[in-house]
């Protein structure tokens, strides 16, 4: 994963922003469908101009939160407030926010042009100004000069940016979207999620971001929430989220994480506290070359398993006396490096690394 | 195969011969329906082009087979021409509202029925085509008569007085519903339905559910929605629909003979010309009228962007 920048330099505050008051509130949120509980009371809050991630598997709410943003759906319980304002019977029409969809829902029988200038021929802009101001939209998407096609006559990639220019166009308060890079290919995947972070600051929309991918979520959002089966687990930065995850949950689903369990966790530390470990926190020594720091936990055992991933290798280590832990070391190009599968290892880590579970 | 040395049998040997053969298999599957189109079909219509180009000598009453547009001339006459103006009206009246009518019960069928109620829309629809033609039409004059159920029904209601002003409407009225433009137009309408529905229904299914929902998104009331969305992604299915309702009612002979006034439709002036007069030549210039007037009403849809969609 490459560097990001960190949160708090991050956006600027955008213009007529009201001091104070969230772009969008949750407050004990709850949503059935027949017998399933998509959402089960959450409440949380997304500042004005933020690029905020909902994170979860399929099925843990984060679609549903985001319909509920943007009308498709009503609340069982609790409220969805826009700046301040409950949204309680409001239809999708009369919300001042704008969806790009994972199928990205262009009209196949209009033209690119078209397409984009849909939500201002709706508000009766004049033809003049709904002509310049989608030009506008599509060169700041970089699709300039492509107003005349039809959606069938583009790429998965230009019907993405398609699709954002026809919401951005409105200058909606809120701009939410529903999976945007799920079709792509990794490479344009990569490409695009760049480019609309840095779309974002430019703009200054609060951005509300569904996604499954953990990866997404760290790398572009200012802060994220983690759901899991129609529950907030944790809501913070993408570093808070990644170094104290605050469930076993949220340690496994963003990154790879060792769970230590009460019993592990008692050989280990000496308290039956459990607690989380992130596998590239631990360091692999030969058990010849003498003992460690005596402050730090240790443990001893031999190499299970190796995986190799390019940057790094990880190691899967069975300890001395039952349990495993997993082991993420660079490829550094150190002598006698990477370990192979059968090597007897001593593992050691900063105690400051163990998140405690609760 | 799975053993490649295995002896091949007669029909192995046949079947990866036209594996290897793609343009072959081509031909023998495509040679019968072709067969069929060009030479029975075409031919059938081409023969019926040609007869409408003969004519009727005056004097002795028979065929002349010489190339002429005396026929043609002759279709010109006030009556004829009144027979198939009131035909295309009628064939207008019936697609318009079997479309109208359609529209919504297509849009419940693909958007908000369960795949239960959806499997029942489709049986509703589809079962009349089950039973004869000829049964329900007669049916439907029973339940038009003068003594049959909707005068009786609407005397019930006290509604009497509505039904005969609307049987007292000019041109389309008549002394009771099962002999008037009225009762035709809705036993055409009755019986053409379900070929309006389908293909609506099917151009439907074809909108994702998510194009909806982005116009609404992007600020359009329900109504703006089906102006600029809905409808013209569905109108390839109602222009086929309307193929079918327009076409269909424009060759009719049956109905307005059973239900209806005595002023005939297309079809049944055919009828009389081949049938009593033994004036080829009229009747099958009468029968390029409707053709005539579907090439020209598919280059208008054409034109209207109607395919666009496809």
């Amino acid at each position: 994963m490459t560097h990001h920048a960190s949160p708090a330099g991050g956006s600027p505050p955008p213009a007529g922003a009201l001091s104070g008051v969230p772009a969008v509130r949750f407050a004990g949120v709850g949503r059935a469908f027949g017998e399933v509980r998509a959402l089960d009371g959450v409440s949380f809050e997304i500042e004005e101009g933020q690029f905020f991630a909902l994170l979860g598997p399929s099925g843990s709410g984060k679609t549903t939160c985001l319909r509920l943003i943007a009308g498709f759906e009503q609340p069982d319980t609790g409220q969805v407030l826009i700046r301040g304002e409950d949204m309680k019977g409001v239809p999708p029409y009369d919300r001042d926010v704008n969806t790009v969809f994972q199928d990205y829902a262009l009209f196949p029988h209009m033209t690119v042009a078209r397409n984009v200038e849909y939500g201002l021929m709706i508000r009766r802009v004049p033809p003049p100004e709904r002509r310049r101001r989608a030009e506008e939209a599509l060169a700041l998407v970089k699709l300039a000069g492509l107003g005349a096609r039809k959606p069938g006559q583009l790429s998965g990639g230009q019907r993405q940016r398609v699709a954002l220019a026809r919401a951005l166009i409105n200058r909606p308060r809120v701009l939410l979207l529903d999976e945007p890079l799920g079709a792509l290919d990794l490479k344009l995947r990569e490409q695009m999620q760049v480019e609309l972070k840095a779309l974002q600051r430019q703009v200054g929309i609060t951005f509300v971001y569904v996604t499954h991918d953990q990866g997404e979520a760290l790398s572009m959002s200012d802060r994220l929430a983690v759901l899991n089966h129609g529950l907030v687990e944790q809501i913070g930065s993408p570093d808070e989220i990644y170094e104290r995850p605050a469930t076993a949950f949220v340690a496994g689903f963003v990154g790879v994480s060792n769970v230590v369990e009460a019993d592990l966790a008692r050989r280990l530390t000496g308290t039956p506290q459990p607690f989380t470990l992130r596998p590239e926190k631990i360091r692999l020594a030969d058990p010849a070359s003498g003992p460690g720091d005596a402050r730090e936990p240790t443990a001893a055992g031999v190499i299970e398993s190796t995986l190799y991933l390019g940057a790094a290798t990880r190691y899967t280590v069975a300890l001395d006396g039952g349990g495993q832990l997993l082991v993420v070391r660079q490829n550094a190009g150190d002598p006698g490096r990477p370990w192979t599968a059968g090597q007897r290892v001593r593992l050691g880590w900063a105690r400051q690394h163990q998140q405690p579970l609760g | 195969m799975s053993a490649p040395a295995a002896p091949s049998s007669a029909l192995d040997r046949l079947s990866t011969g036209l594996y290897l053969r793609p343009r072959l298999l081509l031909g023998l599957l495509l040679g019968p329906p072709l067969l069929w189109l060009g030479v029975v079909y075409l031919g059938a219509l081409v023969a019926l082009l040609l007869q409408s180009f003969f004519y009727v000598d005056q004097f002795s009453g028979l065929v002349v087979r010489r190339l002429s547009l005396a026929t043609y001339w002759e279709l010109l006459t006030l009556a004829n021409l009144d027979i198939v103006i009131r035909t295309t009206a009628m064939a207008a009246a019936v697609t318009l509202a079997a479309a109208v009518l359609a529209f919504p019960l297509a849009f419940y069928m693909v958007r908000h029925a369960s795949l239960r109620v959806k499997a029942l829309c489709y049986l509703g629809v589809m079962l009349p085509l089950w039973s004869s033609y000829l049964v329900r039409v007669y049916s439907w004059k029973l339940i038009l008569a003068r003594e049959g159920i909707v005068t009786w029904l609407a005397e019930r209601l006290r509604l009497g007085w509505a039904l005969e002003a609307v049987l007292a409407l000019p041109v389309i009225g008549g002394p009771s519903l099962s002999t008037s433009d009225i009762g035709t137009f809705l036993v055409f309408l009755y019986v053409w339905l379900p070929f309006m529905v389908l293909p609506v229904v099917a151009a439907l299914e074809r909108v994702p559910p998510s194009l909806l929902e982005a116009s609404a998104d992007l600020g359009a009331r329900p109504s703006a929605t089906f102006w600029r969305v809905v409808l013209p992604l569905a109108w390839p299915g109602v222009v086929a629909g309307s193929v079918f309702t327009f076409s269909l009612t424009l060759g009719d002979y049956i109905i307005p003979g059973i239900i209806g006034t005595s002023h005939p439709f297309i079809g049944q002036a055919v009828v009389q010309h081949q049938g009593t007069a033994g004036n080829i030549p009229m009747a099958a210039a009468l029968t390029v009228v409707p053709v005539a007037i579907m090439a020209v009403y598919l280059v208008v849809a054409r034109r209207l962007g109607a395919f666009e969609g496809l």
